[in-house]
């Protein structure tokens, strides 16, 4: 076990804090499918595990990519969809 | 160990921080959105180059076919389906976490040690609880089961004893690796037990729920790559884990409710028994649209206070087109937009920038509430219970104590409905029956074409 990611994942909680309650509630719904957009970050992980190896193992990672990347490519187009829409007078 | 594949991994975490940085301002967020997004790409990229893939075709074929879809549910989707669009994304995040998490307990890279097995439950017990939870708030959302809490007797009992199930099932599997029914059954397990903590919980609460939701599809993410030993995930994850929780604070905040109330609470089932106070008489004046008009040709400030009603009505436009043509006549037009108002967090904004109103005219609770007093009209546009005085006086009210928009110290207060229905918090509310209060019913949409349409006339 490694000390070292605790203290990544500890000072990334940190500065998620820090840096979320600056977004104000008009932004909150983007601020939402944008975060769910770097969620599918888990497409990583998918990738790496479909040369895992082993059948079952590659069609979990295969279904992992699909599922991660509908979730990237969705989550930011839709957040880019809406971010266009709010203008200033 | 220093390589270039973990510095790209470094650097596209620090562009989706810098990303959700600018979205403390709409000028910079749209940059922002797309600054995380090139984050994303180099993460991607930096995957495929530095892995040998032995099926980068597989691989392709994955990112092609999830491109299409989620480009797809991107552009077809309306502002007004937003809440059930994050959350089915949620629920895809979350199960990709879980899927992964699998195939690592299943074919093991290196020999799992006691503290890998551990993450890989925790990863599998959070994906799959999003995805199933998920599933059910869509369903919800999107009206294919009741907005309604189900409830039966017992239920959170039976949630406690699958939680201890869970925990113990994953103490188990950590001694003893071997046991591969265990692990199907964690995974079935926690299945059940997202159906079982998101069906109770009423349409009012959508707001909490997704906030949840997303943190939870961020913990998966995070604990997936404490199985990887991947900094990527680890930091996206809790990026995303922390949005979602302070989220979710601000959702129960503006409910005055706690986590545990609004999880457990089951609010918004029809009172059965009428406790003392229910069987109060309310007289309601209504009134059609072009006595409003006419009311409205007398006000110099208006608030329009919008609530989930104005995004079923789709009235969004309609809404924007009344507000201009008042503002033409010298009037001044603000939004009040509470905290829950419609069913995620910042729904209201999003649905009114749809129809080009500024950002600037749209104002917070705490903005706003001071407006209210020198306000000749507000306009409740299908909002309840945010706006019901209950709140601030009778301690017995389920709404007790939430932050309200005080619209009753207005000169008059228009309230559109549909019907005389209760909100969904299931009470009814007073202010309907106020002296200065005036009831328009109908579909928001017609009634605010018809406003505009009899103030044009007057």
């Amino acid at each position: 076990m490694d000390i070292n990611i605790f203290t990544v994942f500890i000072l990334a909680v940190f500065v998620g804090v820090e840096i979320i309650t600056k977004v104000p509630p008009t932004l909150h719904t983007p601020l939402m499918s944008g975060s769910n957009a770097i969620s599918g970050i888990a497409i990583v992980g998918a990738i790496i595990s479909t040369k895992v190896g082993g059948e079952l193992g590659t069609w979990l990672g295969f279904t992992a990519v699909i599922l991660a990347t509908v979730n990237v490519v969705g989550g930011f187009m839709v957040t880019d969809k809406m971010l266009k829409m709010f203008k200033k007078k | 160990m220093i390589n270039l594949e973990s510095i790209l991994y470094v650097f596209s975490s620090v562009l989706f921080i810098i990303g959700i940085k600018r979205l403390s301002h709409p000028k910079t967020a749209r940059s922002g959105n797309f600054i995380a997004s090139l984050g994303m790409l180099i993460a991607i990229i930096t995957t495929l180059v530095s892995n040998s893939i032995v099926n980068l075709e597989l691989v392709a074929v994955g990112i092609i076919v999830g491109s299409v879809i989620g480009a797809f549910f991107a552009i077809r989707v309306e502002m007004t389906q937003m809440p059930q669009m994050v959350a089915i994304f949620n629920g895809f995040g979350g199960i990709a976490s879980a899927l992964i998490a699998a195939a690592e307990f299943l074919n093991p890279s290196e020999p799992l040690l006691s503290f890998s097995i551990a993450t890989i439950s925790l990863s599998v017990f959070v994906g799959t609880l999003t995805f199933t939870g998920s599933f059910i708030a869509f369903g919800k959302l999107q009206g294919f089961i009741s907005g309604q809490p189900i409830v039966f007797p017992g239920q959170q009992l039976l949630n406690a004893i699958i939680g201890i199930s869970i925990l113990g099932l994953s103490i188990y599997i950590t001694l003893d690796p071997e046991q591969i029914n265990i692990f199907y059954l964690i995974i079935a397990a926690s299945a059940i037990i997202g159906f079982g903590l998101t069906i109770p919980i009423g349409g009012a609460d959508m707001p909490v729920v997704i906030s949840l939701l997303n943190s939870y599809s961020g913990i998966a993410a995070a604990s997936t790559g404490f199985v990887l030993n991947n900094n990527a995930l680890i930091i996206s994850g809790a990026l995303v884990g922390a949005s979602g929780l302070i989220l979710t604070n601000i959702m129960c905040k503006g409910m005055n409710r706690s986590l545990v109330n609004v999880i457990f609470g089951a609010v918004g089932l029809e009172q059965t028994t009428g406790s003392d106070g229910e069987t109060k008489q309310i007289n309601i004046k209504s009134y059609s649209t072009e006595e409003a008009a006419m009311i409205f040709d007398a006000a110099e400030k208006i608030i329009v206070v919008p609530g989930y009603g104005l995004a079923v009505a789709q009235a969004q436009h309609a809404v924007r087109e009344v507000a201009e043509f008042l503002a033409k006549n010298g009037k001044t037009v603000l939004y009040a937009i509470h905290p829950v108002a419609g069913r995620m967090p910042g729904h209201m904004n999003v649905l009114l920038a749809e129809a080009n109103i500024p950002y600037d005219q749209l104002k917070d609770l705490d903005e706003v509430n001071n407006e209210f007093e020198d306000c000749d009209v507000a306009l409740v546009l299908g909002a309840n219970d945010v706006v019901n005085p209950a709140a601030r006086h009778d301690s017995s009210s389920p709404i007790y104590g939430m932050p309200i928009l005080d619209v009753d110290k207005s000169r008059t207060v228009i309230i559109n409905k549909r019907t005389m229905n209760t909100g969904f918090a299931g009470v009814q509310n007073e202010l309907f029956g106020y002296d200065n209060s005036i009831m328009v019913f109908g579909d928001a949409k017609d009634m605010l074409q018809k406003l505009l349409k009899d103030l044009k006339e007057l």
